[in-house]
């Protein structure tokens, strides 16, 4: 059954727990169809959990994910995947025991669509001129950027990147900016967490803040410069 | 009489043959628990006592079925696996997020029940498996002879350490176990069943040793202990090589059996402990072991 507001994603009442730790209170949001939309929030809000709970990998969750009108939050992660959801997680998840070329090759195509591994490489020319070295030998910006080059092969129509641009220089920074654009001129759908509002600005279309593991604000980014001392404030910055 | 360093040729190649057959065992052996240590953290003490399961089911399917050597090489390692599969699937999966040591104990455990389970209806004695008639006789290379059944196992164990190898290293199953042993939970999250995945490596696991059992039967006589008398020497062989490599395993299983081979022609009182020398050599230097990652 599809969703009555034709989201691609909808997120409504999530609650993930780590342990007794109870992290995510109510989360709701919903991404359509080609849009790039950022969760911005201090450390701690509960932005990682949430995308780690969209893609199931936490274990203890309640309330609703739906992607394409499917409801996942009872699914395991794995078959959230073969839906079409793919994760570029936070550490980047670069398999050190595997070179550039199998770590890009990894994750199965789930469905078709995915870019051919040439376009990636056009994408990320450095990855295919470094495709024999170990993961780990990588620069982190490299890292990441495989890590992203990665899951578009897969056939993934909704990315979820956590915190690309972290510890990252300003140059890969805008690299990655750029990225992100020719991805949404390709029709993919992103969600992106970022701490770093300057850059989300350049990217997103929308803008959800989050606080102590739900949503206190949507801000569309066209009225972001009207807002930035509010912004400010929900940021402590 | 032919001699070498003042040794006979013939006991010393001889010695070295034997320590290649025990280095092919130890190797075979190790390569298993190395591989269900990488994947599911756990180390399986269980593996002589699956190895033994591996030779009885040979000698089983002799006795009562007439299921002659290489049908039992086909279908004990198949026989084995399943049951392997489900103990993991009713008992150790319960364990991974546990520290190694409740593993061990389990394993531990399983194995003295399998091995008293055999001992009572089986006795300590050993059931003589006779070499398969087209591996029979041997052959004289002048400096020693040779038995064919001996050739063979050292072939036969070479062939499987080595496509496991390739299996692992070369391949895209390979790729998603060895990424799954680093991190299980993002390569579940490319759509991998990674809980399927660990459940089949165990079973490979245990296939491996019971396809060495099979391999032992007319080497060593099929009795209830024969697997816990070698899985000990097996664990320094893994210590040595490090846990969780495959190619640490398979080079110290056979370096090793080679080492002991040479140490009965040279200081026969020592060829029982030299590896156990070698591991806590190892251990003081390079604590990761031979081919392990880090220390």
């Amino acid at each position: 059954m599809r969703n009555d507001n034709g989201a691609l994603l909808k997120v409504d009442g999530l609650e993930a727990w780590y342990g007794e730790s109870h992290i995510l209170h109510g989360m709701k949001f919903d991404v359509h169809q080609g849009e790039v939309v950022t969760l911005l929030g201090r450390n701690g809000a509960g932005k990682s959990t949430t995308m780690r709970s969209i893609m199931g990998m936490v274990a203890k969750r309640k309330g609703s994910v739906t992607f394409e009108g499917t409801e996942t939050i009872a699914m395991n992660s794995n078959k959230i995947a073969r839906l079409g959801v793919a994760l570029c997680p936070e550490e980047r998840g670069i398999f050190a025991s595997l070179n550039v070329k199998e770590n890009m090759v990894l994750p199965p195509v789930v469905k078709p669509g995915g870019l051919p591994l040439s376009e990636v490489y056009d994408l990320f020319p450095r990855l295919a001129e470094r495709a024999n070295s170990q993961g780990t030998k990588l620069s982190g910006g490299e890292q990441q950027m495989l890590a992203i080059a990665r899951i578009l092969r897969t056939g993934a129509t909704m990315l979820l990147l956590d915190e690309p641009t972290e510890g990252l220089a300003p140059v890969i920074v805008q690299h990655i900016g750029d990225i992100i654009r020719k991805l949404k001129e390709r029709g993919f759908t992103i969600l992106l967490v970022e701490q770093n509002f300057h850059f989300a600005a350049t990217v997103a279309d929308r803008h959800y803040v989050v606080e102590h593991g739900h949503v206190i604000d949507m801000i569309p980014n066209a009225e972001l410069q009207a807002n930035m001392g509010k912004l400010k404030g929900y940021l402590g910055v | 009489m032919m001699t070498l360093f003042g040794i006979p040729t013939a006991a010393l190649f001889g010695q070295l043959l034997l320590g290649l057959i025990n280095g092919a065992f130890y190797a075979m052996l190790s390569l298993g628990l190395a591989l269900i240590f990488g994947l599911l953290n756990i180390i399986n003490f269980s593996h002589g006592a699956q190895y033994m399961m591996g030779a009885f089911v040979a000698w089983l399917g002799l006795t009562y079925l007439g299921a002659n050597y290489w049908v039992a090489l086909a279908l004990a390692p198949v026989i084995v696996a399943a049951f392997g599969i489900v103990l993991e699937r009713t008992m150790l999966s319960r364990l991974y997020k546990l520290d190694h040591l409740y593993g061990l104990l389990l394993t531990f455990g399983l194995a003295l029940i399998i091995e008293g389970f055999f001992r009572q209806l089986y006795g300590i004695s050993g059931m003589p498996y006779a070499v398969p008639k087209e591996l029979a006789g041997g052959w004289n290379l002048g400096f020693m002879y040779l038995p064919i059944y001996r050739a063979w196992v050292v072939f036969a164990s070479l062939v499987l350490c080595i496509g496991t190898w390739l299996l692992i290293e070369k391949t895209k199953l390979g790729a998603y176990l060895r990424a799954a042993t680093e991190n299980p939970a993002l390569v579940q999250a490319f759509g991998i069943n990674v809980p399927v995945m660990i459940t089949l490596t165990y079973g490979f696991g245990v296939a491996l040793a019971a396809f060495a059992g099979v391999l032992a039967a007319p080497i060593y006589s099929v009795n209830p202990l024969m697997g816990s008398n070698l899985i000990i020497v097996v664990f320094a062989v893994v210590v040595i090589g490090g846990m969780g490599s495959i190619m640490g395993s398979i080079v110290t299983g056979f370096m090793l059996g080679i080492l002991e081979g040479l140490t009965k022609v040279v200081y026969p009182e020592a060829a029982g402990t030299v590896i156990f020398m070698v591991m806590v050599i190892v251990l003081l230097i390079k604590p990761a072991g031979l081919f392990g990652k880090g220390a």
